[in-house]
């Protein structure tokens, strides 16, 4: 029986907490008396028979007839999956999402089906290469439909290929994928790794196109998300829903599958990882002091690829199928079973470890955007209730923060640094001033719809999604990082931990509460 | 007394816009208001005499102060100039000084003609030496014989005529005294005429001019025939002035003159006395003019003279030692008193004027190198200069060595650095490195000056002559106290801590716009540059592809697309193929990039069009993206954003670039022919864009589409693209090669240093990722089958 998460209160005799830096780690000693440790609850038992699990699913939906009493022959079925940004480490072979769709395709076979597209729902996200698609949807899948065109990508760009489905009361216009719209079912295939994905944001959002993405990514909406792991306190969620409603209105049948994993996020010899510091045995403990000495000695293109190599060997907890809302309601009650940590009350300093990996830099480099992105966007945002850092609080966050980029996934990414963030910080201004024209440069709408790389506006996406917390936090501090690099971003570096603390006394006195999130493995703070 | 007698008069001036033409016209204008000017300038190469006068010498701060006293008056200063000077366009260096007519009359309408043109530089070459300084006066005297008048003839000299010698130089001709030599001076016109047609056509001799070419091609590298055509021809002149210069230098040490200048003033001065005839002639022979001691403002300076550049090397850190003799006299002259002097001759006129009048400091007033040497020290340590990066630069303490001494030292650095140079230029460096060598050159530079500046005025600071001033100083005695206000000669008056303190120093460290800020100012420059390149008036932006946009090649592009195919032994046998290929074709690529790409094309032969269309795709984010510098791409768009046309010009075959084509209004790349089957046939449709075509496809883009080619950018890395960056108002060079960044450094080109993005793993081999599981199996049976055992 795993146990749930679980609150540290660090006194004297705690042993140091890890704390991640990129594609390095570190052990560091918080306060004693002051300082309390959030862990996640243990990785949940897997279920057992999977492919019997999906079968079940997909014969017993929720609030729909079955798959196969949807299937007919003629008809056009459009298979639509999450893309490489989930699960995170990528999972080891077969992703649950090749088993899902050969299930899928098992079953539109026995109907008699033989107009089947698969899409990968991509948004403004780079486009997979050939064996990221290999690795998510099996070589069975992908050497059956690519040679032929009809497993491809979501093209945000392609006028030639979306079809408008209407506008909501608010003004939002639906635009989706035309493939995707005119099937007679579209099935999605969803991995929910954190409580913000899945429901109609599958379809809303990752078969959008830019258009229609606009209206609820922005700094408006965004900064009015608390959190965006609650849907009924985010902004973008209400207006995904709303964009929703007009789908089931005027757009395809929806076959809404999502799944669920555990947070087993590391393989050995990495476990210790995701174990707490205190019952690390001897192995562990020299794992990590040698893993820790070598990587200090490894140029960071080799530690990286290192990292991103590793595959997770987290695997499917629950998995449901049917109408896209009860579906997905079902679905975050299992992510939240998964993650939620009980805290009391909020902190002055909130303390956390930046990995190496979040959803924008799969086989790729984390620059200083995607660490503002993975601190501020994705953990700082890990709560109920109540953000666990209090208002007017600090963020302290490790990471190199390297001023380096990706040329290929990331060219926008590069100009934003350069031309956006040397002149501001501010979401709102740079909203205005700057975002159209990135979002229709030529060029990189060229390389997003040919090459591997992110929308041209993605960028900016990633400073909306963070500016809640900017707007939250007194301060915000990166130990360890590219100096240059931090203050374009706008925070404040310190070169070690103490240091930060140090500076925080600024703006929180002397003797603050700290909190540390100790992720991955992911979790949500509900916070009383 | 002095504005008296020269007033209603009409003064002819040669030499106006030099250092002291500039002083004198300034001050007869203020202080003789009633004189008229008559100046003879030499029409330049492309503005007309008058315009000279306009530009170069009433533009001059000399006349601040006229222009501000006329300022609220009935006229102003370009009125009064217009009503008293006259321009006629003349050349001392030719026979009949070139005059018109008309212009000839008013020259014969003159009552004082004051000769004051030179070619005051120490190494100029000997005949143009001869043909200015010697024949120069002997002219003026035939002219006005032609013309058949006798004014008052004032010719202006040099005190250094009495050569090498130790002790009193009277004011007396060199021929009156003890040390002549006899020498006939239409001897060595004739011999120096005789010099320049041998040196002429020695330095076309065929194996001279193989070493120009063989020098020029070192130095522009593949820059295509027209460029090193140019270079060469520039270098052949060059060399011809050298040889010309260095006879000067010879001749003049071998009959006792410290140069080819003083040496032609001296026999000048004879010319003129033989060949005088009815002119009454009267000889002024400054020292060493320097800036003034008050008027027309303390410290006006025109030009770089003897001592300034010497000062500023020293206080460059240039200079660490300078020969010359401590307790030995510098003989320096402000230049007002040397106007002043001249034109109280001219006052005296012809009967009451000396022959020859020495205005000079050292008989009556000296200043000791060692009293110069430490007030500059002093100054300079109270005042220092910055270098580059902002740091001061601390002056050395000099010993006075010998002059053997530090030319030895000088030469034994300046062949280090030739050495190192030539080690450099032959490595492939770019960007960030090429810096080295560009610093190199610059130390170059300073040990070459250094070494010119010690031949050259080695032999001043160890003159040990004292210039006798009795004329001038009987010329004073007899001046009234007015005159002596307002034309003050007297040497007496300079008191040298202060002048050099005071004047002299900030007037030239202002003039030679040293840093005397501490703190970078480089980016600077570099924004403006920048920002003039980015500016909306620019039509076209050009670009080169290799090393310029991206750090790849078509070698690479080639080993990216031969081996996505291949297995991996395959691999290892590609590689080592290419390696030992990669001598013979680096070399073929100096020599002629056209004939290479060429050569090297003919690897396609056969190549699928389809197989390779679909890999180029691949390839252009595996390599091309990959290995991109964002900046350079960022700038491309800046360009676009601006409405600038943007052309891609590149070897580089046409299906590798095509992926580039949202960023370009026009790709220029190679194309290859395709035969019917479907295959590549590994021939060139036409020449390759390289080297000059370049220039050429840019001018014709620009003609056809009507823009204008001074109203380009043009970007690129090597000297191959010489032509191109030459052809452009606006060059850019990119990650420049040493050879190039050299180059752009002498003509003050924007520099951009581009990298692809940091962080970007940088493989070692250029070799393409393999093909996926599937396709490795269809390509690569073998390797599947040892698999499956």
């Amino acid at each position: 029986m795993p146990r749930p998460g679980f609150v540290q209160e660090v006194d004297r005799s705690t042993p140091p907490q890890l704390f991640w830096r990129g594609e390095n780690f570190s052990l560091e000693k918080l306060p004693a008396d002051r300082s309390r440790v959030i862990y996640a609850p243990e990785p949940h038992d897997p279920i057992k028979d999977i492919d019997g699990a999906i079968r079940h699913a997909l014969l017993n939906p929720i609030d729909s007839d079955p798959l196969p009493e949807l299937l007919f022959p003629g008809m056009k079925l459009t298979i639509a999956f999450d893309d490489v940004s989930l699960p995170l480490p990528k999972m080891t072979r077969p992703d649950i999402r090749q088993r899902v769709i050969e299930a899928v395709l098992d079953l539109a076979a026995d109907a008699g089906v033989d107009d089947v597209h698969i899409i990968a729902a991509l948004a403004l996200h780079r486009r997979m290469t050939e064996d990221e698609l290999r690795h998510a949807l099996g070589d069975r899948v992908y050497d059956a439909f690519a040679p032929h065109g009809t497993l491809y990508q979501h093209d945000a760009e392609d006028p030639d290929n979306l079809a408008f489905l209407g506008a909501t009361p608010e003004g939002e216009e639906v635009e989706i994928n035309k493939r995707a719209a005119e099937s007679d079912l579209l099935v999605y295939v969803n991995i929910n790794l954190v409580a913000m994905d899945g429901g109609w944001k599958s379809t809303a959002t990752g078969l959008a196109s830019y258009r229609s993405l606009r209206h609820h990514h922005n700094p408006q909406t965004l900064l009015h998300s608390n959190s965006l792991m609650d849907q009924h306190r985010s902004e973008l969620h209400k207006s995904n829903w709303r964009m929703g409603k007009i789908m089931r209105d005027n757009g395809p049948k929806i076959f809404q599958i999502e799944t669920t994993l555990n947070n087993d996020s590391f393989p050995e010899p990495f476990g210790f990882l995701g174990k707490r510091e205190w019952e690390w045995n001897a192995r562990d403990r020299a794992t990590f002091v040698a893993s820790s000495k070598a990587l200090n000695r490894t140029p960071s293109s080799i530690a990286r690829k290192i990292f991103h190599s590793i595959e997770a060997p987290h695997q499917m907890t629950s998995i449901q199928a049917g109408e896209v809302e009860a579906v997905h309601k079902i679905t975050t009650e299992n992510v939240y079973k998964q993650q939620i940590v009980e805290v009391q009350g909020q902190t002055d300093i909130l303390t956390m470890g930046i990995p190496y990996i979040c959803p924008y830099n799969v086989n790729s480099i984390m620059n200083p955007i995607l660490v503002m992105c993975t601190a501020l966007g994705y953990f700082f945002n890990m709560y109920r209730g109540k953000p666990l850092v209090r208002e007017g609080g600090v963020i302290i966050m490790t990471h190199p923060t390297p001023w380096e980029f990706n040329s290929v996934h990331h060219p926008s990414y590069i100009d934003f640094f350069e031309q956006v963030l040397s002149e501001t910080t501010d979401g709102v201004r740079m909203h205005k001033e700057y975002e159209k024209k990135f979002a229709e440069d030529d060029w990189y709408r060229h390389l997003y719809r040919t090459g591997n790389a992110y929308h041209g506006v993605h960028p900016f996406y990633m400073w909306y999604w963070g500016t809640h917390a900017m707007h939250h936090c007194g301060r915000i501090i990166i130990v360890g990082g590219d100096v240059r690099a931090v203050r374009r971003l706008g925070f404040t570096p310190a070169s070690t931990l103490n240091d930060a603390l140090e500076i925080a006394s600024d703006v929180v006195g002397r003797t603050p509460t700290i909190t540390h999130m100790r992720v991955p493995p992911l979790m949500i703070a509900d916070v009383k | 007394m002095i504005a008296e007698s020269l007033a209603g008069k009409r003064i002819a001036i040669t030499g106006a816009t030099g250092f002291v033409g500039t002083a004198l016209v300034e001050r007869l204008l203020r202080a003789v208001p009633e004189c008229e000017l008559v100046l003879l300038v030499r029409p330049g190469r492309r503005s007309s005499a008058a315009e000279r006068v306009r530009k170069e010498l009433l533009k001059n701060d000399a006349f601040d102060l006229l222009r501000k006293n006329l300022k609220d008056t009935v006229e102003d200063f370009d009125s009064m100039c217009a009503r008293r000077i006259i321009t006629i366009a003349g050349d001392v260096s030719t026979d009949g000084l070139g005059l018109s007519p008309e212009d000839a009359q008013i020259l014969a309408s003159c009552d004082v003609v004051i000769h004051s043109a030179a070619a005051v530089s120490f190494d100029s070459p000997l005949d143009s030496a001869v043909e200015i300084n010697l024949l120069g006066p002997t002219r003026i005297a035939h002219a006005l014989q032609a013309l058949d008048v006798s004014p008052h003839l004032v010719a202006v000299s040099t005190c250094y005529v009495a050569g090498n010698r130790r002790g009193n130089a009277p004011e007396k001709l060199v021929s009156e005294g003890p040390f002549d030599l006899g020498l006939n001076w239409r001897n060595e016109v004739q011999a120096a005429r005789r010099l320049r047609s041998d040196a002429e056509a020695a330095s076309r001799a065929p194996s001279q001019l193989e070493s120009f070419r063989k020098e020029a091609r070192r130095e522009l590298g593949a820059a295509g025939a027209p460029a090193l055509a140019a270079k060469t021809e520039q270098l052949r002149t060059d060399w011809v002035k050298d040889q010309l210069v260095l006879a000067g230098r010879s001749r003049a040490a071998s009959v006792g003159w410290p140069d080819a200048y003083a040496f032609t003033k001296a026999l000048g001065e004879q010319a003129l006395t033989d060949e005088k005839r009815n002119i009454p002639v009267s000889i002024v022979r400054p020292s060493i003019i320097e800036s003034a001691l008050a008027e027309p403002k303390p410290g006006w300076i025109r030009g770089f003279r003897m001592a300034e550049p010497v000062i500023l090397s020293y206080a460059r850190g240039m200079l660490k030692e300078f020969p010359g003799v401590p307790e030995g006299t510098i003989d320096v002259i402000p230049v007002d008193i040397v106007v002043a002097a001249i034109i109280a001759v001219s006052a005296l006129g012809p009967d009451r004027a000396p022959d020859i009048t020495q205005v000079a400091s050292g008989g009556i007033n000296p200043l000791s190198y060692r009293t110069l040497v430490d007030n500059v020290r002093d100054w300079f340590t109270q005042h220092p200069i910055y270098d580059s990066e902002g740091q001061p630069i601390i002056v050395p303490d000099w010993n006075f060595p010998g002059r053997g001494r530090v030319q030895t030292q000088l030469k034994r650095a300046q062949s280090l650095t030739n050495r190192a140079e030539q080690t450099l230029q032959s490595l492939p460096l770019r960007g960030t490195q090429a810096k080295w060598s560009a610093k190199l050159e610059e130390r170059k530079g300073e040990i070459e000056r250094a070494l010119e500046y010690v031949e050259l005025y080695g032999l001043y600071t160890e003159c040990e002559a004292i210039y006798q001033v009795d004329n001038l100083m009987g010329i004073w005695d007899d001046l009234d106290a007015k005159d002596r206000d307002n034309f003050c000669f007297d040497p007496r008056a300079v008191n040298w801590p202060e002048y050099i303190h005071n004047i002299h120093l900030p007037s030239i460290v202002q003039h030679a716009r040293v840093k005397t800020q501490p703190g970078k100012t480089r980016t600077d420059r570099a924004s403006r540059l920048r920002a003039n390149v980015l500016s909306r008036d620019r039509h076209v932006a050009a670009f080169d592809l290799e090393n310029t946009l991206i750090a790849s090649n078509v070698v690479e592009s080639y080993s990216w697309l031969a081996t996505r195919r291949l297995n991996t032994p395959e691999r290892i046998r590609y590689v080592l193929q290419t390696l030992k290929e990669s001598p013979q074709l680096l070399a073929m690529d100096r020599k002629d990039r056209g004939d290479f790409l060429r050569y090297f094309y003919r690897r396609y032969e056969d190549a699928p069009v389809e197989q390779i269309n679909e890999d180029a795709r691949d390839m252009m984010t595996q390599l091309i993206i990959t290995k991109s510098f964002p900046d350079g791409l960022r700038r491309v768009r800046e360009h676009r954003a601006l409405g600038h046309r943007t052309v891609l010009i590149t070897g580089a075959l046409d299906f590798a670039v095509a992926g580039l084509k949202p960023l370009f209004d026009e790709i220029v790349a190679a194309e290859m022919s395709i035969r019917p089957d479907g295959t590549y046939s590994g021939e060139m449709k036409r020449v390759p864009p390289t080297g000059e075509t370049r220039a050429q496809v840019l001018a014709d883009y620009c003609e056809a589409e009507g823009f204008r080619l001074d109203e380009c950018v043009a970007y690129a890395d090597s000297t191959s693209d010489l032509p191109l960056l030459e052809a452009v108002g606006h060059p850019v060079a990119v990650n420049p090669e040493t050879r190039l960044a050299a180059i752009a450094r002498k003509r003050g080109w924007l520099v951009e240093n581009w990298d692809t993005a940091p962080g970007m793993s940088k493989p070692l081999l250029p070799i393409g990722t393999m093909l996926s599981e599937r396709e490795r199996k269809k390509y690569m049976p073998v390797a599947g089958r040892r698999g499956q055992r």
